[in-house]
């Protein structure tokens, strides 16, 4: 045992050797935080677009001038032909366009109807639908002002809303556990795969293996220093997000802080297992960044659901660790539910730690080649 | 010259040596692509509801059929207990909640109108107002459904209406595919160049060859140009491997020229792989490389616009953006391969990569040292 922590202390002095690499255990996860819960948003507020009023008159005035202000959009230009649109949307400033028909305001009166045309650039679907179900609301609204209070509106069926969790609608409740989600799995699986790798790369492998220490305190005592670091970082992101962003820990946080130790134990296994069955830090970096960042962006519900992936992705994304960590944090910490409620994903969890781990001593090689 | 052309034939040599990196360049990116265009999407469908109906009357039972109808919306329990349904919403299993007050069907059409409770998981914030838009979409037909047939005895005046009808130029259906594979491929080509081509040059740092290297008359830009080129082509590969899946099992549009795309992407990887090498050149280990890398790949991406609209970021980070080479490729990429644009089209996008380019490439020339 004494020899254990002679080498964990050993590790510890590789890694405060460098300070650069403090910095950026500590650093980057911070910079992020603070950077995602400021700029990444899904809404849309002053999204360009352009009008083309073929009939000028006073309602069209009007219409424009409630869309422009809505604080959704933002005027670019005024258009006078249909050829204009082509050459707008093109440039990528304008998202849409609104076509007023010819005599608007005349035929609003006289046939008691007139058409709006929105024309909206496909190119980037999801900002798309937003705008048009912004304007199809600004539009619904004038609808209901043209009717006036002696119309149907009494006789309606009405609806009241409770935005459940996040009554404020904000972004970050979002993303925050997304990118704690991200950030702990990239970190931790890089970090270990690129220390154990590096020693069988610069040759000092074979020293630690003719050394009496048993091969699962060699990568046990690698791996427990960034077990500590990365525990005190996930301590800082959470201080910092509810400082900063106001989000609270609802639930137990000394459930979440278990939580995030076994999370942090996951993604350090994984670690593990890349940098055992890769012979080269490129390798292993390929693995632990090419091979993770991306499907866990975009697989393990961080920022698309995985209910509206087609069929056979849910199986898929039952395979990736984060996506079960994404359920736990934002359990705990926006729904402020209790154990009962993250179990099986703690289990799962467990689970994937367990194989990874045993997977990864069985093949780890100790005899010299 | 004939220098620059041995010594890129010493890097492929050696970069295929690997034979797990030699697959990778090329099988990550294919299967990747594969495997996560289609998953992509935004669009909503069937958002679980959970249904506490008090009234249990014609009326209500219409509603709720309505609800069912509609494509959005699946319709799990019914339930009398407001208790389990907040439960089915902390464990997630449902995302709705719409509950129906006991007088719904005796003051449907009436001069009372009732009002429905409705809770939304707001945890997602763009999902929950959508959903909240597509129940008032079903609960505006059902109220037409009342005006139409249930108001017998009153005449009914047309009042004013505006029509709106939507049109989605470059991509009718909406097709998420058709936006993602542009990114997903930008992102892939960016973080293999990235990777690969500053690893090189630390590791030959940390092996300690770069000072053989340092000894032959090689000039500073011969070596960065001979770090750079094998991996622009290897780039370029990826490229167009990608847009031919795309091609074959997407069927993506390609509306503009490929050559100009294939122009920026040249553009775009110089650049960004001088910017790799600039950072391999001040970094003494493959570690150190890998950890800034991380740090910038990450912001690049996720600052990029690819996954979230980039007008929607403040002012500020726009401004920071500018030095971002992803969020001009990922603008040409898709202004040329969905809206066909053409070089007028892009101009300040391609100006602005060329000018990263310069600066990047330069900088790296620079701070590289032949000294020990």
């Amino acid at each position: 045992m004494k020899r254990f922590f002679g080498f964990v202390k050993k590790e510890f002095l590789h890694i405060f050797r460098d300070p650069r690499t403090l910095v950026i255990l500590f650093g980057i996860p911070a910079a992020q935080i603070l950077l995602f819960g400021f700029v990444v948003s899904m809404d849309v507020k002053d999204a360009g677009v352009a009008i083309l009023d073929l009939s000028r008159d006073e309602t069209t005035q009007k219409i424009s001038d409630k869309i422009c202000s809505s604080g959704f959009f933002k005027k670019t230009q005024d258009l006078l032909t249909y050829d204009d649109i082509e050459r707008v949307l093109r440039k990528n400033r304008t998202k849409a366009v609104f076509v007023f028909e010819n005599d608007f305001g005349n035929r609003l009166i006289s046939e008691g109807k007139a058409n709006l045309i929105i024309i909206a650039d496909g190119s980037e679907p999801n900002t798309t639908t937003l705008i048009t179900n912004y304007a199809t609301a600004i539009i619904a609204d004038f609808n209901r002002e043209l009717a006036g209070t002696a119309a149907t509106q009494n006789l309606l069926v009405q609806s009241e809303v409770r935005m459940f969790y996040n009554p404020s609608l904000e972004g970050h409740f979002m993303f925050i556990p997304g990118i704690i989600t991200l950030i702990m799995v990239l970190i931790c699986a890089l970090m270990t795969s690129i220390t154990i790798t590096r020693e069988k790369e610069v040759g000092t492998m074979e020293v630690l293996l003719v050394s009496p220490l048993k091969p699962v305190q060699i990568i046990l005592g690698k791996v427990a220093p960034y077990f500590l670091l990365s525990f005190i970082d996930i301590v800082v992101i959470l201080i910092l997000s509810f400082l900063v962003f106001d989000l609270p820990v609802k639930g137990s946080l000394l459930l979440l802080l278990a939580e995030c130790m076994l999370y942090i134990l996951m993604s350090l296994s994984l670690g593990i297992l890349i940098s055992i069955v890769s012979k080269t830090m490129q390798q292993a970096i390929f693995a632990s960044f090419i091979g993770l960042m991306l499907p866990t962006i975009l697989l393990s519900g961080f920022i698309f659901p995985i209910e509206n992936m087609p069929v056979g992705y849910d199986w898929f994304s039952a395979l990736l660790p984060p996506r079960y960590f994404i359920v736990i944090i934002k359990n705990i910490m926006i729904k402020g539910t209790g154990f009962l409620y993250v179990w099986k994903e703690t289990l799962i969890l467990i689970i994937f730690t367990l194989v990874f781990l045993g997977v990864g001593i069985k093949k780890f090689k100790i005899r010299l080649q | 010259m004939r220098t620059v052309f041995y010594l890129i034939r010493k890097e492929f040599i050696q970069i295929f040596r690997d034979k797990v990196i030699g697959k990778a360049i090329f099988g990550v990116p294919v299967v990747q692509l594969l495997l996560l265009v289609p998953a992509v999407t935004f669009e909503i469908k069937n958002i679980d509801v959970c249904i506490i109906d008090r009234d249990l009357t014609t009326e209500s039972r219409g509603l709720v059929n309505r609800l069912e109808g509609s494509t959005f919306f699946r319709v799990i329990r019914s339930t009398s207990s407001e208790e389990e349904a907040n439960n089915l919403m902390h464990s997630g299993k449902c995302d709705l909640v719409l509950q129906i007050p006991s007088d719904f069907g005796k003051e449907t059409g009436t001069w009372h109108p009732s009002r429905l409770m409705v809770s939304v998981n707001a945890i997602n914030a763009s999902t929950a107002q959508l959903s909240w838009a597509y129940l008032n979409g079903v609960i505006r037909e059902y109220n037409t459904d009342i005006i139409t047939g249930n108001i017998g005895g009153q005449p009914f005046n047309p009042v004013p209406q505006i029509q709106v009808t939507n049109r989605y130029w470059y991509n009718e259906l909406l097709n998420y595919k058709y936006f993602m594979l542009p990114g997903i491929l930008a992102i892939l080509v960016t973080a293999i160049g990235f990777l690969l081509a500053g690893l090189n040059l630390v590791k030959e740092k940390e092996t300690g060859t770069i000072e053989q290297i340092n000894v032959t008359p090689v000039k500073r830009y011969q070596f960065i140009a001979a770090k750079m080129i094998p991996f622009l082509i290897i780039g370029l590969i990826d490229l167009a491997i990608g847009l031919l899946l795309g091609k074959l099992f997407f069927n993506i549009p390609f509306e503009g020229s490929a050559g100009l795309l294939f122009l920026a992407s040249t553009i775009f990887l110089v650049g960004i792989l001088g910017f790799a090498l600039l950072i391999s050149t001040i970094s003494s280990t493959q570690q150190q490389f890998m950890f800034v890398a991380f740090f910038c790949m990450v912001i690049f991406i996720l600052m990029s616009g690819i996954f979230t609209p980039f007008d929607s970021m403040p002012v500020w980070a726009q401004k920071i953006d500018m030095i971002n080479p992803v969020v001009y490729l990922i603008r040409i990429n898709r202004m040329v391969m969905l809206k066909g644009s053409a070089f007028a089209d892009v101009s300040r996008e391609m100006y602005a990569l060329a000018a990263l380019s310069v600066v990047f490439t330069a900088l790296a020339v620079n701070r590289y040292r032949k000294t020990a």
